[in-house]
């Protein structure tokens, strides 16, 4: 078993305007690519629960010519709720990296 | 064949143009100079205020730098979303900050501003109308909503940027505008390719975003009638394909499609050529023009007043189970509040734990160790400033002193304060509250475009 941070180049978060979130798998060889586009654990399903949002407002994306995976989610709450905690949700992949695929 | 090039120096006005890759990119003889000046990323607080997030003189430096490019270049110098978030009074003091370099080196031309900010009794009637539409992802909100915004910008498209460069400005100010319209708007005016055009503009707005070398600062954009290319400006970077085609992803929910008010570009097609060592072409771009023109509108409405303390922690026992502290001190303060009269409903505490999950909310992994220290946050919401700072200093005593478990006879802690006083009354919160867009019968129908000479 490996890490998504292991197998990937990097991985990242960031807003998308004030009310989605967008992750990104960046791969740097086949194996690997495949390997994360294949996993059970990196489903739509399986990344709403890690960012706990209804399985259907995931959106997945294949990027086989660039070796990346990428998932959009909208944010639990929008930017600047009294409560924020990430405001361009930069740290927000650190959940995804730690996944094990 | 129409071609036009287009000299983006910088992903945002007032980071700071590197001077020597403007000059190396105005040797090229560009036929433009677009910058955007906008971005919601950094929060409500722009919007909600109407305020710039950078400073006057900092802005002042880019605008310097552009506006003698565009002077002594005879080029259009296009500004999108001025003052961070466009609304009107960032459009003029953008304006404002214009003329001044005008006058203080002798210098003219003839400046447009367009304005967006759309005022909350022009979108009851469009509501009315039943013309505002929820995004995918969008709040709920009621007719009511537009009201209880601070400030509503609507944002622009092309059309009134052409429309300024064709009653003769050449210094061109707008409000909210889409990050890649202000970059398309002068490649489509002169005849390129319309996808080309918008497809250029998205790879170049966070400026050298696309090359190898993101310190490159700034890109050109050249559009042709069959596609366009993109080449950095300082001879270290580079534009390949593999940089050009995944910018597309940044910061956007869908790598392939991308909503415009005119339509949506099409970009899975797209082939990238590295056509020399600097620089990459793009053809197969597709463009669906849309049925209905739309702008997406933007708003922000305050949310409460807010009080934030921080203390520090490095008691063992609090750092092996920070959840069971936070618990325990949020349920004695609050009860020590309603004996004095304040309704638990009139607050709202919150506690980040920073080294522990403030930054990713949940429980850490099981094997995670427990953290040396805690950097505890305390943030108070109320309606008004006085209560939220009431709620904090009530707090304050027990943010210095509140054991793991009040009945347990141990010596009473203390914990570490950076500040005194050690809480903080921040003002008025904001949040953002639309994610909708609005028809509009003619591009023009919500803008108004004002002229003047200096």
């Amino acid at each position: 078993m490996a890490t998504v941070e292991q197998l990937a180049r990097y991985v990242r978060s960031k807003n998308a305007g004030p009310f989605w979130v967008t992750l990104e798998i960046f791969t740097d060889n086949d194996a690997a690519y495949q390997q994360i586009k294949g996993s059970p654990n990196l489903t739509k399903a399986a990344v709403a629960e890690l960012y706990g949002v209804e399985p259907g407002l995931v959106k997945q994306f294949y990027l086989d010519d660039l070796r990346v995976v990428k998932y959009s989610y909208p944010r639990p709450r929008p930017s600047g709720h009294r409560a924020e905690n990430d405001m361009h949700s930069g740290q927000q992949y650190i959940k995804l990296a730690e996944v094990e695929v | 064949m129409n071609t036009c090039s287009v000299l983006m120096p910088i992903g945002g006005l007032g980071a700071g143009i590197n001077k020597e890759a403007f000059d190396f990119g105005m040797a090229m003889n560009p036929d433009a100079i677009a910058v955007d000046a906008g971005s919601t990323d950094s929060g409500p607080a722009y919007l909600a205020t109407a305020t710039c997030k950078v400073p006057r003189m900092t802005v002042k430096a880019d605008l310097e730098i552009c506006v003698q490019g565009a002077v002594e270049g005879g080029i259009p110098l296009f500004i999108g979303s001025c003052g961070t978030c466009g609304t009107d009074n960032l459009v003029d003091w953008t304006g404002d900050i214009v003329a001044e370099i005008l006058a203080e080196h002798g210098w003219q031309a003839k400046i447009a501003k367009i304005y967006s900010q759309q005022p909350a009794e022009t979108l009851e009637r469009k509501w009315d109308e039943g013309k505002i539409h929820a995004l995918e992802g969008a709040p709920e909100i009621g007719r009511g909503t537009f009201a209880d915004c601070s400030n509503i910008v609507a944002v622009l498209g092309v059309e009134p940027f052409i429309e300024a460069v064709q009653a003769g400005a050449q210094i061109i100010l707008a409000g909210r505008a889409t990050d890649t319209a202000v970059i398309a708007a002068y490649p489509i005016l002169k005849g390129c390719d319309v996808a080309a055009s918008w497809h250029g503009a998205k790879t170049v707005e966070c400026g050298a975003q696309c090359a190898d070398k993101e310190d490159g600062m700034g890109v050109l954009l050249t559009v042709d009638e069959t596609g366009f290319y993109v080449r950095p400006l300082l001879p270290d970077a580079h534009c390949t394909p593999y940089t050009v085609s995944s910018h597309l992803m940044y910061e956007n929910t869908d790598p392939w499609r991308l909503t415009e008010p005119s339509g949506t570009m099409v970009t899975h097609k797209a082939v990238y050529t590295q056509v020399d060592e600097f620089t990459t072409y793009v053809t197969g771009s597709e463009f669906e023009p849309a049925e209905q023109y739309t702008m997406k509108l933007e708003g922000a409405r305050p949310n409460g007043f807010q009080n934030i303390s921080l203390v520090g922690i490095a008691n063992r026992k609090i750092c092996a189970d920070p959840e069971r502290w936070i618990r325990n001190i949020t349920a004695f303060g609050v009860a020590k509040l309603d004996k004095l009269g304040i309704d638990p409903a009139t607050y709202h505490i919150d506690f980040k734990a920073y080294g522990f999950n403030a930054v990713l909310a949940g429980a850490p992994p099981l094997d995670a160790p427990p953290p040396r220290e805690l950097g505890m946050l305390l943030t108070v919401t109320a309606d008004t400033q006085e209560l939220a700072t009431r709620v904090a200093k009530l707090y304050q005593p027990l943010l210095l002193h509140f054991p793991t478990d009040m009945d347990e006879r141990e010596q009473l802690p203390s914990f570490a304060f950076p500040f005194s006083p050690a809480d903080c009354p921040r003002g008025e919160t904001h949040e953002f509250t639309l994610y909708h867009v609005v028809d509009v019968d003619d591009p023009l129908e919500l803008v108004r475009i004002a002229y003047v000479t200096v």
